[in-house]
């Protein structure tokens, strides 16, 4: 064998192919099933994408490198389960674009933080957390209230997520930023058609300023986390799939 | 032809250039290093909407890993696979355009995450252009290192090319599948991945952890085996040894991204083959530890005197300390207590100061004296201060992490004796104040570390000598290298 070796060492370019060969093997095994093995993702019931509000919501959340200090995967763990609720479900993030699950508890989970907290909660949390909570080491995001949300073109962001496989559709891309507008303000006659498109929406003012901000867009989007699943239906043996 | 126009033998001013980026790169990625960790424990200091911890974040994780440890690999695999093929580096215009092109990645990347451009996937954060522009970098790269070895005037490609070339492609084929995503338009910096939900989890810790395995594993263990064994003046240990481990370390890493998603909704099976191959990936990485180590056989009284093989050797006692550390962390029963943790912030603090770091400090060491054509570096008592204030920073940092870790991970699970739980979270936050302090305090001192070596490497390139009793003496950069460092004696001598 530490003969046979030489070969490899005498020819790069055979040895760069079963560089290759090697590291592939990993991967395909772990990888590729998770796209076909229709147990990867169990169906539960109330799971829908984000409404045009909450996906912009989700991008402040992204941009301001939330992920890097909170998870939003509870695990099947007695105290995670009992400190912040049913564990998370995959079909829970098969609509995140990427995954938010994190992989640091600098501050708590938030998988399911939605309808934990008020609004009012959130926006003095948001703007300086130490005036709720003396202790936290969580930096504050004045800026988030000051800032309009840019949901003009929220539907283009509809429209990339579409075609990496989120559910839209082309009433919801159109009405993209009439929907937007719709949930944060609750009122008007675009609250009715948000309503059709999309399950179980909290519409209301979040943050209670005349603008929609970026505040508005990330309470939006907290206060949705973990709420759509309906628990009560689904059996986690796998064996009486609920839903669908 | 005139003799005075012909290139040098080697093309060195490429490696001088990824030598300074490194030193530089080095001393920002330490300082946001420090600075953040301090923002943990004081958060007054996060100041405004660009200074916060966690747009800083990916800028610390970023600056540490690709552009400190990328500028370093790109310098010692430029200056290692000339001398081992003892051929010029192929095209100085290709080699030009891989460190300017790299330098252009690391600050498009920079700058978005400070005006938070980002893709929210942990160590690889940078967007679609920023990406498609490091792959036109990393392609040109593995270009110039095949012609490079192509050229060789060697029969055999040396031990080291085969981690660097490992490196090399793995990463390429790893950046690829994790970053395809959708712009939102050609003129917004905002796309969305490909990949979601548990795909994207799983893709994503393949990734990274790969990133840990191939670009601040194989490729740092090709730095190891061509200084180590340089700097000792001794063979490598064995040959045997070299192929079984490099061949079983790039088939085993591969696997072990799972253990990053236990208990979560990624599929049970998968949990368990990431499991069980991180177990098994102790062994080849011990085998990369042992034959570095054994290398010094018969010259371990060089330990004594030269302090830049001692970083060598404390690097290579860091990474066998990790890689035993990352297997048992990977242990289910053992991840439930250690994930989302601060164990897994002084684990990966370990391997990349202790190992990548340290091993990275030895090379440039190594290095300046040898591009700069000086007799020896300004000052070897500087490199011992060096070594020792940097080894008391990684150990206070450790050891805080492991405190803290541990005990948030015991606190959040811990209940009172009517059966509810004890600690709320912000008490478990408030607990960590005092070991934040200790760690950020064990930053401090490495980073004071990185200023002696910057000081001592200026004053080496100025040719100033401190005058000490004990000289540094550098190898004759135009020696027969792999004559020099071959395989052992009795396994397969090639030269």
């Amino acid at each position: 064998m530490f003969n046979k070796h030489a070969a490899l060492e005498k020819n790069s370019i055979l040895m760069l192919i079963f560089v290759v060969i090697t590291i592939s093997i990993g991967g395909l095994v772990e990888i590729v099933p998770l796209f076909r093995m229709e147990t990867t993702i169990e169906p539960v019931k109330g799971i829908r994408p984000y409404t045009p509000l909450e996906l912009a919501g989700q991008n402040v959340y992204i941009r301001e490198g939330c992920y890097g200090c909170h998870s939003q995967q509870i695990r099947a763990l007695r105290d995670e389960v009992e400190r912040y609720g049913h564990y998370s479900l995959a079909a829970e993030s098969m609509y995140d674009h990427p995954f938010q699950w994190g992989s640091k508890r600098t501050g708590p989970d938030l998988a399911r933080v939605g309808g934990k907290y008020s609004d009012d909660w959130h926006v003095a949390h948001t703007i300086n957390p130490q005036s709720l909570v003396p202790e936290s080491i969580m930096p504050g995001y004045a800026h988030l209230a000051r800032r309009v949300a840019p949901l003009e073109d929220i539907g283009l962001d509809m429209t990339a997520l579409r075609m990496v496989g989120v559910p839209y559709t082309d009433e919801m891309i159109e009405n993209g930023y009439a929907d937007a507008l719709a949930q944060a303000t609750a009122d008007g006659d675009g609250i009715d058609g948000l309503m059709e498109r999309y399950s179980k929406v909290n519409a209301r003012n979040f943050d209670g300023a005349p603008v929609t901000t970026e505040l508005d867009a990330l309470i939006a989007y907290l206060q949705v986390l973990g709420t759509m699943a309906e628990l009560q239906d689904y059996k986690h043996d796998g064996s009486k799939r609920s839903g669908q | 032809m005139n003799k005075l126009n012909e290139k040098p033998k080697y093309n060195d001013e490429i490696v001088k250039l990824f030598t300074i980026a490194t030193i530089f790169w080095g001393i920002v990625g330490f300082t946001v290093g420090v600075f953040i960790a301090l923002q943990l424990a004081f958060p007054a200091l996060n100041f405004g909407e660009y200074l916060t911890f966690g747009r800083l974040r990916p800028l610390h994780t970023s600056a540490v890993v690709f552009a400190f440890g990328g500028n370093a690999l790109f310098a010692t695999s430029y200056f290692a696979v000339q001398r081992t093929c003892r051929t010029r580096l192929w095209s100085d215009g290709w080699s030009k355009f891989t460190f300017w092109g790299y330098q252009l990645f690391i600050i498009m990347a920079a700058i978005g995450y400070v005006t938070g451009v980002t893709q929210a996937k942990e160590y690889a954060e940078p967007e679609w252009y920023a990406d498609l522009w490091l792959t036109l970098v990393w392609v040109a790269y593995l270009i110039v290192f095949l012609m490079t070895l192509k050229n060789r005037k060697e029969p055999h490609i040396y031990v080291a090319n085969w981690f660097f070339l490992g490196f090399i492609v793995t990463v390429a084929v790893l950046h690829l599948v994790q970053n395809i995503s959708i712009p939102v338009s050609i003129f917004s910096t905002k796309s969305y991945p490909l990949w979601g939900g548990v795909q994207s989890a799983m893709i994503q810790w393949w990734y990274a952890h790969n990133a840990v395995g191939f670009f601040l594993t194989a490729g740092f263990l090709g730095i190891m085996y061509y200084f180590v064994p340089k700097r000792a003046g001794r063979p490598v240990y064995s040959y045997r040894l070299s192929i079984l481990h490099f061949w079983s370390l790039i088939f085993m890493y591969i696997w072990a991204g799972p253990h990053h998603l236990h208990y979560t909704a990624l599929p049970d099976w998968a949990q368990t083959l990431g499991m069980t191959f991180s177990i098994m990936l102790w062994m080849p990485s011990w085998g990369g530890m042992i034959n570095g180590m054994m290398t010094l056989s018969g010259a371990w009284h060089k330990l004594r005197e030269d302090p830049v093989l001692k970083f060598m050797i404390i690097s290579l006692s860091f990474y066998g300390m990790s890689t035993f550390e990352g297997p048992l962390m990977s242990i289910k029963e053992v991840n439930a207590l250690s994930h989302y943790t601060d164990w897994t912030i002084g684990h990966v603090h370990s391997g990349a100061l202790g190992w990548v770091a340290f091993i990275t400090f030895g090379a440039v060491y190594h290095l300046v004296p040898v591009l700069w054509k000086r007799s020896g570096l300004y000052s070897l008592k500087l490199v011992n201060t060096h070594l020792w204030i940097a080894t008391i920073g990684i150990v206070l940092y450790i050891a805080a992490m492991w405190v803290t870790g541990i005990m948030e991970g015991l606190m959040w699970r811990s209940y009172d004796e009517l059966g509810f739980l004890r600690w709320s979270f912000v008490e478990t936050v408030q607990a960590k104040h005092i070991p934040y302090l200790i760690r950020a305090f064990g930053g401090i001192l490495f980073l004071v570390g990185a200023f002696i070596m910057v000081y001592n490497v200026i004053r080496t390139i100025r040719g100033d000598s401190a005058g000490e009793a004990v000289q540094d003496t550098v190898h004759d950069p135009n020696i027969n290298d792999v004559k020099n460092i071959g395989q052992n004696a009795g396994e397969a001598v090639h030269v």
